[in-house]
Parts: C-alpha cells; structure tokens; sequence
C-alpha cells in the first residue's frame, strides 16, 4: 500500500490512510471498516464460509433427506473405496482434466502470442475468439452435439472429405464421448484465457526482446527465454483458474451427454449432485465433495509450489 | 497470489503502458513469411470459431429435415423463418426471458454494491484482523462450489427457499470475487486522495459515495459485465433450485426445448 511521503513534515497528511494512532481510533476504524463489509460479508459468512465448514461435518454423517444427521466416522468414505460410480467419476474427472487443461493452455497461450502482434483486423480477431466464451452453454452444447452427429454432422464429413473411413461415433460412442466434450470445452474457454495471456503479454519489456535480439537469440529462444520466465505470473494464475474450473465441470456435461453414454462422461461434481440433491444422500455426498475439495486443494498446492520454486 | 493478477481488469493496467517507446512485443517487425503463415493460422482459429455459429444460424433457418445434408447446404433452398415464431408458442419463452433478466440484473446490482462497498473496507479503512479476514474471501474463491453446494442446499431447504428466485439472488449476490476484483482496483487509486477528503471533513460513507464510486465506474463496468453475462448463463444453480417452470429461465427452458424436440 502506498504511503505518503511526499507530504511536508509536520501537517496531519503525513500518515498512509486510514492509520491509527491509538485505541479509540482503532475502535473507530473497526467500527467503520466493519460497517462497510457488513453487506457483503453477512451474505458471504452465511452462504459461503458456514457450506464450506459444514462439508466437513456432514461428511462424516450418515443424513438421508429427513433423517437426523447421525455420526458414522469413516463410514461414508470406505464406501467410496467400492463404489464403482465414484471410481469412474474420479478418473473421468482426471481424464476431463488431462485433456482440458494442457490442450487450452496451449491454444490460448498460441492464440495471444498470434494476436498480440500488428496484423490487419487483429481486434476483430480477439473479439471472435472471445465469442464462444459469452454464449450460453446451453446453445454451445447443443450446436456441438449436432456438428458431433455421427452419421451426418459436419465434423464427421470433414473427416470422411480427408479419407478417414470409419469416423469416430463422440457422443455417441463411450470411448469419443469424452473427447468431443474436451473438444467442445477448449473451444469455449480459449477466448477467456487468451484475454488473460494478452494482459499478461503487455507487461514483457520490450528491451528484454531487444537485448536477445542483439545476442542473436532466434524466435524460439527468446520465446523460451524472455516470453516464458515473463509470464510466469500470469500462466501460474491461468494454470489455477484452470485446474479448478476442470476439476468442477458440471453444466457442460449434464447439457452435453449427462454423464452418458452409460457412465463414460460421468463426473465428480454431477455425482455429488446425484447423490445429495437427487438422492437425499446428504453425508455420502458431502464425502464425495471432500474428495473434490482435497484433490483441487492438493494439486493448487503442487502448482504454487512448483511457482515458487520457478520464482526462486 | 496477488500479484499474479495480471489479468485481472482494469485497475491493474501496468505502469509501462503509458510510457512511450519503440513498439511492443516481439514480432511487430515480422517478416513477409511469418505475417502470411500468422494470418493463415488466424483465419483457420477464426473459421474453428465462427463456423459453429454460422452453421447455427443456417440450421436455424431450414426443416428439421434439412438440417444434415450430405454435403452441407450453408444457404437453405427455402428460407424457413418459422422456427422463429414457433418458438414462441411452444414454450413461454417470454416469461423464461423475465426470469432470466429480473435475476441477471438484480444479482448484478447487488453484487456490485456489496462488492465495491467491502472493498472500500478492505482497502481504504485499517483496522485489526482486515487481512486475514481477506484472505478467508480469497480462499473461498478457490474452493469449487460444487464442494459446497450440498450444505448450502440443505439450509435454502431449510428456511423454505428452494424453488425461489431469492434463493438464487442470495445465492450469487455476495460473491466473494466481486470483493477482490473491486479491491484490485481500488488499490490503484492513491491513498492521498482519501486522506484529503478526510482532513476536508468528508466521512468514510462520504468518501465512497462521492470520490471512490464516481472513480471506480471502469472496475464496475468490467464486474457488472462479468457478473450480467456468468448470471444469465448459469445453468447450474436455476437447475438445481428451480423445479417450477414458471421460475425457469431461458438456458433450463431452452434446455427442456431441446429435449422435447
């Protein structure tokens, strides 16, 4: 925060903001700080801070609907361990994961790099990329589904046009099921990501640029060697938004192929809403929600961690 | 974590912006060969985009048994506007449009009041405990809300909430990242400005009344936009919470539309 030092010594202004100086200024100070979070925070404390807490109570109960909560320990979790629904739902959540993550990355990583540079028509093409990002999900799922069409749909023409014969099913067929909506995923978020890369790309000194040139670094080098370690901060923040908008994909799915064909695009947040919201299964779907939060948690935390050892 | 924010709107503009020099980035100066393969590989990302799009609004326009042809007709041989008005009597897609827009804006206004007056709280007034109650709001945002969804399910049901538009007003209006991005911005502005007001007799309330709120208008324009477009797209919380379809806004109606057609 900054602090006033340009000020004349002497007069009152000398102090950063809101400093106080003693006790019945800091009462004060607390009185109107707080009265300016009240809104926000009771909503807050309420809605969101008391859900997050309570997960880990009800975890361990055993609460169907109407029943009282009644504690069971480890129970809930040990049936996870057999449950063949949550198994396939974790790994699918992975798989979602794998695909998603990397492939976006990538794409709006290459996308920002394309446009961050003087060509013609460069802010028509930022705002079509952006153009998926602001559509409705629903209106993106059903287009996809029909150019997915197996027999018909136009990406399986395309295909058959380039000499493939026998064309994938997507979201028809277990195996493409996933991979149509990984597909369909990254096409939606590239844009949004792009705009963070973008902010992120105006940041580079262009002298470090110069001086690479100058040591006769070629276009991959300085690449690999201003443009990355510069954007470390702002691929480390992606990498987060990422991997935590991956790991709770829901409405894509439900909107897509709702967990199907049979369970090969079932995922973790669509079980915990099966489970407690569909079913009444209040504590065995709160466990199922601790595992989500523990697996977001860990891999934000390799991913901070990996942050700080590139920073160091 | 902070300091990652470059992507974050306004407010966070970096210092080097404004200083003039040679051209940024590092190919302005592309040769004639890199600038034909850069505007071939944009034309094939913009085609990926908007042929979607277009094929949307060609199918739009044709009979269902139109729609997959071999190969594929981009302009319908009979104009079909039909569709269009059809719609209309199908399904109540005025009322799901009200629905939709009453809980967009309502949200929005609520969440750019009570986000930008907490931000002022935690930027601009210093009292104990300010930071690490901050960083319990930071935290949340990281938690995905699937993880908590059950519990707060349960208290909606609880006070008699579920299948209500407050549920999802209360639900959405006190986000925790409308604090921080309002808080980012509100950063950038100097704490002198504050601190003149205060010593011309201004109160706090004063204060984010007549300097912050009139100087944050680009911070609030970035979260209103987010806030408006993320709202009236959800899909998630109106199908959790909503069963009557009276209550239902466009994406579950366009949804259920899908389905029985």
């Amino acid at each position: 925060m900054a602090t006033a030092t340009a000020t004349p010594a002497g007069t009152r202004s000398k102090k950063p903001a809101g400093t106080y100086s003693n006790k019945r200024q800091v009462r004060r100070n607390t009185l109107i700080g707080w009265s300016f979070l009240l809104p926000n925070f009771l909503g807050f404390a309420l809605l969101t801070l008391v859900p997050v807490v309570a997960t880990f109570g009800i975890a361990f109960t055993e609460w169907d609907s109407y029943s009282t909560p009644e504690f069971l320990g480890l129970d809930n979790f040990e049936r996870l361990l057999t449950d063949n629904n949550f198994r396939t739902a974790l790994l699918n959540t992975l798989y979602y994961a794998a695909g998603h993550i990397p492939i976006t990355l990538a794409v709006s990583l290459g996308l920002a790099l394309l446009l961050n540079r003087k060509l013609r028509g460069v802010n028509f093409f930022r705002t079509a990329a952006f153009f998926p990002y602001i559509t409705s999900i629903v209106a993106v799922a059903v287009v996809w589904n029909m150019l997915f069409n197996p027999s018909q749909g136009p990406v399986n023409q395309l295909l058959t046009g380039l000499g493939i014969d026998n064309p994938p099913g997507w979201t028809s067929s277990p195996q493409w099921a996933m991979p149509a909506v990984i597909i369909t995923s990254v096409w939606r978020d590239m844009g949004y990501y792009m705009i963070l890369f973008l902010a992120g790309l105006q940041t580079v000194p262009p002298e470090l640029y110069e001086a690479a040139k100058m040591d006769g670094a070629n276009a991959w080098q300085r690449f690999r060697n201003v443009t990355l370690p510069s954007l470390r901060p702002t691929t480390f923040f992606v990498l987060m938004m990422l991997t935590i908008g991956s790991f709770k994909v829901f409405d894509l799915i439900v909107v897509m192929t709702d967990g199907g064909p049979g369970r090969s695009t079932l995922v973790l947040s669509q079980l915990i809403y099966r489970e407690g919201i569909v079913n009444g299964r209040f504590g065995y779907s709160s466990a199922i929600s601790l595992v989500l939060f523990v697996l977001v948690l860990g891999v934000s935390i390799l991913q901070y961690r990996r942050n700080q050892k590139l920073e160091a | 974590m902070m300091a990652t924010l470059t992507g974050a709107p306004p407010g966070t503009a970096p210092a080097q912006l404004q200083k003039a020099g040679p051209p940024r980035g590092p190919s302005r100066r592309a040769g004639g060969l890199g600038r034909i393969v850069g505007y071939l590989l944009l034309v094939v990302v913009a085609l990926a985009v908007m042929i979607p799009f277009a094929w949307m609004i060609s199918s739009s326009l044709k009979n269902n048994n139109q729609v997959f042809t071999v190969p594929i007709k981009w302009i319908p041989e009979e104009l079909k506007l039909s569709n269009y008005t059809e719609i209309w009597s199908r399904i109540p897609l005025l009322t799901y449009l009200r629905n939709s827009a009453f809980l967009a804006v309502t949200i929005t206004f609520l969440q750019v009041l009570t986000g930008s007056f907490a931000a002022y709280g935690f930027t601009k007034v210093r009292f104990p405990g300010r930071d690490a109650l901050f960083l319990a709001y930071i935290a949340t945002i990281a938690v995905p809300w699937q993880a908590y969804m059950i519990p707060q399910y349960i208290m909606m049901r609880k006070a008699g909430l579920t299948n209500t538009h407050l549920a999802l007003i209360l639900l959405q209006a006190f986000s925790a990242f409308g604090v921080f991005l309002m808080r980012q911005y509100y950063q950038s502005v100097p704490d002198e400005i504050v601190e003149a007001a205060r010593i011309d007799g201004l109160s706090e309330w004063a204060i984010y009344r007549r300097i912050m709120l009139p100087l944050s208008v680009p911070a609030i324009a970035s979260l209103s936009l987010l806030t408006f477009v993320n709202t009236w797209n959800d899909y998630m919380g109106p199908f959790i919470y909503l069963t009557d379809n009276k209550l239902w806004t466009v994406q579950l109606g366009l949804r259920s539309f899908v389905g029985q057609y």
